[in-house]
């Protein structure tokens, strides 16, 4: 392998990992909710949708620069977050099968849509670059070889930042003990004095400003927005959860970043690879499951009679 | 014969009688609908929105009883149910096609429907092989995980059909080599077209009949106990002898057989297929028939895959409206039929009712 076929490969490592990183941070929205609401959000990926408009609409009808757009667009995104947590879930926690849940999420999911398509419009939005969250040249490295965009730079800062602050949130403060608690055994947490609810709600508050944060970068890394951008990369924060154990935050990471860069080297190294990428990525998830069949960094519990 | 015994013989005796019963309402059910729809139609008062939507609500419902099958009966969360709807889809679309005019029509449409069911139970099986391992939500992301497998590859597919026999690519059309003269049938994400248009209403509700005497009988006999032992409790089941794994493989199975069934009329219908058609919103929409009509009861599937269909169609007249509608109105149904407030509500209201039904003690 001579040089330059080396750093073209580098090259789509980086563009995967900062693919990878975005659905880490949609994943780890997911991740929290499963773990403490354990349902399956199937919203998450719209509300990332809703962040994204929110922010573009921001910035085109009020000028505001981009940073205050995505201060708004986080602030809706947590008010819409905890407002459909207490209309369409709470109602269904102690529903006798966990599918009703389910369904309602899938409600909302096409609500959101529906109501983007009638606010917004079907066709594809899309940015100027001066609206990007961060714009400029890309930083240059080995004489032109390797280009990384500053929104790559950006979302990877971003990732760790979050990261850290999460893991510390969740190990080291009271709110985060009781969402441990809640996680665990919601009843014996409830005798325990812990407020249930408004752990459960303070977790979708916190997954649903991710969403926004994710929404905003996903935008301005590609810039095409319609009301249905958030769905795929909702099933593929979903898969990237999976992958990396379902409830657990590093794995959520983790897998993320594996998914976004399996699926980019497949585009790139597979003959019609740009087709069957989704494909690749699904295949790789099963075989993961097949060997650990709790994800990566999952706790395999084993049921007692 | 003593006492105790000729009185629980009583108690299986009437508890057989009513599930009989149970059945036949539903037979009664799908039959009653079917003629009043089709007294309509020769009267010609149904519009011709509906008439088309006749042979998808068909479609809809015998993928309802199937996923119904696993959802319902073997307890397990499947959202890839599209995905052998698509199989059979696709099978029985190319084979029609490549037949073409070499069999009479009934019959060859016959055959595609065997086929499609065929190969989708075939795939069905391979897949739940290694899948029923896993449990609950794990199980539930790796169909998914497969149903948008097969919709991918069957994306890159490429098949034709000359004299030299069966031409099969993942490029492109022009590198099958055809000869002139051959048929390109399958072209990669266009699919199939020109698929004989063989579906009628009354084979959709024929094939719905199969699909429920195939199900009606599978979970009233003793496979179908076993299945929902493994259901209600996975480990009791075990340690009384059931191979769990089996019977779930065979809900499993003949769930896929049955929904490559109502892909094959699907692709008879409108003669173009495309797997764009299959994605998991397919398969979600399905899931969603099952839930709402009430999780392993098969009547609640075939009413909701019914009004559920035909539900956007009618609030066509609200136009950009509907799906926002569609989807308040979902929201609503999941919440009214399942949250423990709604439920404890209507129990008041019923209880207040003169004529309304009383809830049975169960002892």
């Amino acid at each position: 392998m001579n040089f330059s076929t080396f750093m073209s490969f580098v090259s789509y490592l980086k563009d995967g990992i900062s693919l990878g990183a975005v659905y880490a941070i949609i994943a780890l929205g997911y991740t929290m909710v499963y773990g403490i609401a354990k349902m399956l959000n199937f919203a998450h990926g719209d509300v990332i949708m809703v962040g994204a408009y929110i922010s573009l609409t921001m910035m085109t009808k009020t000028g505001a620069p981009p940073v205050v757009a995505l201060l708004v667009a986080i602030v809706g995104c947590t008010l819409l977050g905890v407002t459909i947590e207490f209309v369409a879930y709470r109602p269904l926690r102690k529903a006798s099968s966990p599918l009703a849940v389910l369904i309602t999420a899938i409600g909302v999911s096409y609500l959101l849509q529906n109501l983007a398509l009638k606010i917004f419009g079907a066709g594809p939005e899309s940015i100027r670059d001066e609206q990007k969250i961060i714009s400029g040249s890309p930083v240059v490295l080995f004489n032109g070889q390797l280009a990384i965009s500053r929104i790559t730079i950006l979302i990877v800062i971003c990732i760790i930042i979050i990261m850290c602050a999460l893991t510390w949130f969740v190990n080291r403060t009271r709110r985060g003990h009781a969402m441990l608690a809640v996680s665990e055994d919601r009843d014996a947490a409830q005798l325990m004095g812990v407020n249930v609810n408004g752990t459960i709600s303070l977790t979708f508050a916190i997954g649903s400003a991710l969403a926004a944060v994710a929404g905003v970068l996903l935008f301005s890394a590609y810039p095409s927005l319609t009301p249905y951008t958030g769905s795929m990369p909702g099933i593929k924060a979903f898969v990237a959860a999976v992958f990396g154990g379902i409830g657990s935050i590093p794995g959520a990471m983790i897998g993320g970043i594996l998914l976004g860069i399996i699926e980019n080297l497949a585009k790139a190294y597979i003959p019609s690879g740009s087709q069957v990428s989704d494909a690749i990525v699904f295949a790789v998830l099963i075989f993961v499951l097949l060997i650990r069949p709790a994800g990566l960094f999952g706790k395999n519990i084993q049921e007692k009679v | 014969m003593n006492k105790t015994e000729e009185y629980q013989n009583e108690i299986l005796k009437k508890i057989k009688n009513k599930e009989r019963l149970n059945i036949a309402i539903t037979y009664v059910m799908v039959i009653a609908i079917y003629a009043i729809v089709q007294g309509l139609v020769t009267t010609g008062n149904i519009s011709n929105l509906l008439k088309g939507i006749l042979v998808p609500t068909c479609v809809y419902v015998i993928a309802a009883i199937s996923l119904n099958l696993v959802v319902g009966f073997s307890g397990e969360l499947s959202l890839g149910h599209a995905g052998f709807m698509c199989i059979g889809a696709f099978t029985s679309g190319f084979f029609s096609k490549a037949v073409g005019d070499g069999l009479p029509d009934g019959f060859r449409f016959f055959l595609a429907i065997v086929i499609g069911a065929l190969f989708a139970g075939i795939v069905g099986m391979l897949i739940g092989i290694p899948v029923l391992r896993l449990k609950g939500d794990y199980l539930a992301i790796v169909t998914l995980a497969f149903g948008e497998i097969i919709k991918n590859l069957l994306n890159v597919v490429y098949m034709g059909l000359d004299s030299r026999g069966i031409h099969f690519s993942t490029k492109s059309s022009m590198d099958l080599g055809l000869e002139s003269g051959g048929k390109k049938i399958i072209e990669g994400a266009l699919g199939i077209s020109k698929i004989p248009k063989n579906s009628t209403f009354t084979i959709g509700v024929i094939l719905v009949l199969v699909t429920l005497f195939i199900v009606q009988n599978l979970i009233h006999s003793r496979a179908g106990r076993a299945i929902m032992s493994t259901r209600d409790n996975r480990i009791a089941a075990e340690s009384i002898g059931i191979p769990v794994t089996r019977f779930k493989l065979m809900a499993f199975t003949v769930s896929a057989a049955l929904a490559g069934m109502a892909g094959a009329l699907y692709a008879h219908n409108i003669g173009k297929l495309n797997t764009s058609k299959f994605d998991y919103n397919m398969s979600i929409l399905v899931l969603v028939f099952v839930v709402l009509g009430g999780i392993g009861n098969i009547r609640g599937s075939i009413l909701a895959a019914i009004i559920l269909t035909a539900l956007p169609e009618m609030l066509r007249g609200l136009s950009d409206y509907r799906m926002l509608i569609y989807a308040v109105l979902l929201i609503a149904m999941m919440l009214f039929n399942w949250a423990p407030a709604a439920l404890a509500f209507r129990e008041r209201v019923r209880e207040k009712l003169p004529f309304g039904r009383k809830k049975k003690e169960v002892e």
